[in-house]
């Protein structure tokens, strides 16, 4: 059987587990098997609907509180023993990346990370990777009766539900803390991310912080999360956890839009596997033009005001 | 404080990425090598620590000969010593495994990796290694301050960070935050000379089977040339993001 891990946010389902348990129940379906998930912690929503993505049963482990790397992996390893998982399928969000080692470890599993389709073959596994910073693409092969993948988010997307509810089973747990919370600090009101479907970015550019309003309007009529280049969150223009590229966040969406960033090979390494990258410079020979699909050659100040209009009509 | 810094020995970033005619591994030639970007977080981290707290800085590296370069420029940053494991791991849980030999061996009070290397991207290594030896985990870092046999450190998470207390040992999988770009040191002419005599110890491994192997390698489909879209008609560029892209 195919178990996958189906993460919680503030005690709901994130896009990201639907995708993670639709790409196990794919996996499942092919093997004639059946798709397992398991839910850590408190729940808001009912458990058995991730039935309607593909999952044949859900194990809901009652106990922890909020997630802990360790304390994870013992709980999913465990229970991945228990049940003889061929396949443990997470999601690589920033909690599903940080659990692949260890839950590899106490599964007694191998893992295959960075994974963006879904298994070329079963046996022996066989299943194509990022590699090389979105420069190359790996098919890598597991040499143990059991895998964990770790599926990029966004790379397949979230299909339709349809199905029913899961049968689904409770139980009360306890596992090892090895790390305390101390306080999380959340940025309000903002989309995360590695998780989201369309982004719009800006770069040194937009000349100063207080020109972002534009950008956040832009992004908040196509409900795109927002981002920005290295340099912008070197000089304190906006946040770290805005800065996409190589050494910041990795990003995966369906529409990337950058507004006057040049494209430096380190930018393009996080954001090369958009879907469809649209990008606006008011230099024509900047490279980004070169990884973009279209491309607007002008001065954000004028153009941006005026696509958030046009798309503002086009969406209502 | 005793630390082990974990390295990555990459192609730089701006390395053209070819493989070989049979596809089964990265072509080499003409590519620089350099330490991995997000195990330099670590590294510094590592000096500051040690020049507040003493102790002693150690790079580590699973790799051949190749890898020595990379090791000897972790030197001249800084590090007091380094040891090269001689294997050549195809695999995040091979590397794990004989890392974790190496930090049980050496009594370490810290280990620091890179959150991920950005030649295989796997980002697997800081919690298998960390489970390996049972010890605490925290991945992405980007904040770490060490208090006696406790420390407290910050964990990147989407769309925010945590701040973590644990108990060392602990392993960090480093990233930006757990030091500044502007505070990265670099390798300087007396650094440079002094690496040379830096004791660099090549240790046999400790013989940790692969969980996995690549098969091949290929470049990604290439983008179709870009369309340049008059900055007058913008309604066209949404006509085509609906009906060509079908993205919004």
């Amino acid at each position: 059987m195919v178990l996958v891990f189906a993460e919680t946010w503030n005690g709901k389902f994130k896009k990201s587990t639907f995708e993670a348990v639709q790409y196990a129940s794919a996996c499942a379906q092919a093997q004639g098997s059946q798709a397992v998930a398991v839910v850590v912690g408190p729940a808001s929503a009912p458990v058995e609907s991730l039935g309607a993505y593909g999952a044949a049963k859900v194990v809901h482990l009652h106990g922890p509180k909020q997630f802990e790397t360790a304390q994870h992996a013992a709980l999913v390893g465990d229970l991945a023993k228990e049940l003889n998982a061929r396949l443990i399928v997470v999601s690589g969000t920033a909690n599903g990346r940080a659990l692949m080692g260890a839950l590899a470890v106490r599964a007694e599993a191998s893992v295959i990370s960075n994974v963006t389709a879904l298994p070329e073959s079963y046996a022996p596994l066989r299943v194509v990777r990022g590699a090389f910073s979105s420069k190359g693409i790996e098919v890598c092969e597991s040499r143990s009766e059991r895998c964990v993948i770790g599926l990029v988010p966004n790379a397949l997307g979230v299909k339709d539900s349809a199905g029913s509810d899961a049968a689904f089973e409770d139980r009360n747990v306890t596992a090892e803390l090895r790390a305390s919370m101390v306080e999380q600090q959340l940025a309000s009101g903002s989309i995360a991310l590695p998780e989201a479907e369309r982004v719009v970015s800006a770069g040194r550019g937009m000349k100063a912080p207080e020109n972002w309003g534009m950008i956040e309007e832009l992004a908040q009529v196509l409900g795109a999360a927002t981002a920005c280049s290295k340099p912008v969150s070197d000089i304190g223009w906006r946040p770290h956890r805005e800065h996409v590229g190589q050494t910041g966040i990795q990003v995966n969406p369906q529409l990337y839009i950058a507004v006057g960033i040049s494209g430096a090979i380190q930018h393009l390494a996080g954001v090369s596997s958009s879907k469809t990258i649209v990008v606006i410079n008011s230099d024509p020979e900047a490279p980004f033009f070169k990884a973009a699909d279209y491309g607007i050659v002008g001065d954000a100040f004028d153009i941006v005001p005026r696509l958030t209009a046009a798309l503002r009509k086009h969406l209502n | 404080m005793k630390i082990l810094i974990c390295i990555s020995h990459v192609p730089d970033t701006t390395a053209k990425i070819q493989f070989t005619p049979d596809a089964k591994s990265l072509d080499t030639s003409g590519v620089q090598f350099v330490i991995n970007p997000y195990d330099e977080f670590g590294l510094t981290r590592a000096l500051q620590l040690n020049e507040k707290l003493g102790g002693t800085v150690t790079a580590v590296t699973v790799g051949g000969a190749e890898v020595e370069p990379t090791l000897r420029k972790a030197l001249a940053i800084g590090a007091h010593d380094a040891v090269r494991v001689d294997a050549q791991p195809t695999d995040p849980l091979q590397v794990a495994r004989e890392l974790a030999a190496v930090a049980t061996e050496g009594g370490y009070d810290l280990v620091i990796c890179g959150q991920e290397s950005i030649d295989y991207n796997g980002g697997v290594v800081p919690s298998a290694l960390a489970e390996l030896l049972g010890w605490p985990v925290v991945t992405p870092c980007i904040g770490f301050e060490p208090a006696g046999s406790r420390a407290k450190a910050s964990r990147e998470i989407d769309g925010g960070k945590e701040i973590l207390e644990i108990a060392l040992p602990a392993v960090l999988g480093a990233k930006k935050g757990l030091v500044e770009e502007s505070e990265l040191r670099i390798p300087n002419m007396r650094g440079i000379m002094a690496a040379r005599t830096k004791p660099l110890t090549v240790k046999a491994p400790a013989g940790a089977a692969a969980g996995s192997a690549p098969v091949s390698f290929a470049k990604p489909a290439g983008k179709s040339a870009v369309q340049i879209i008059d900055a007058q008609n913008l309604d066209l560029l949404v006509q085509k993001l609906h009906e060509e892209a079908k993205v919004i």
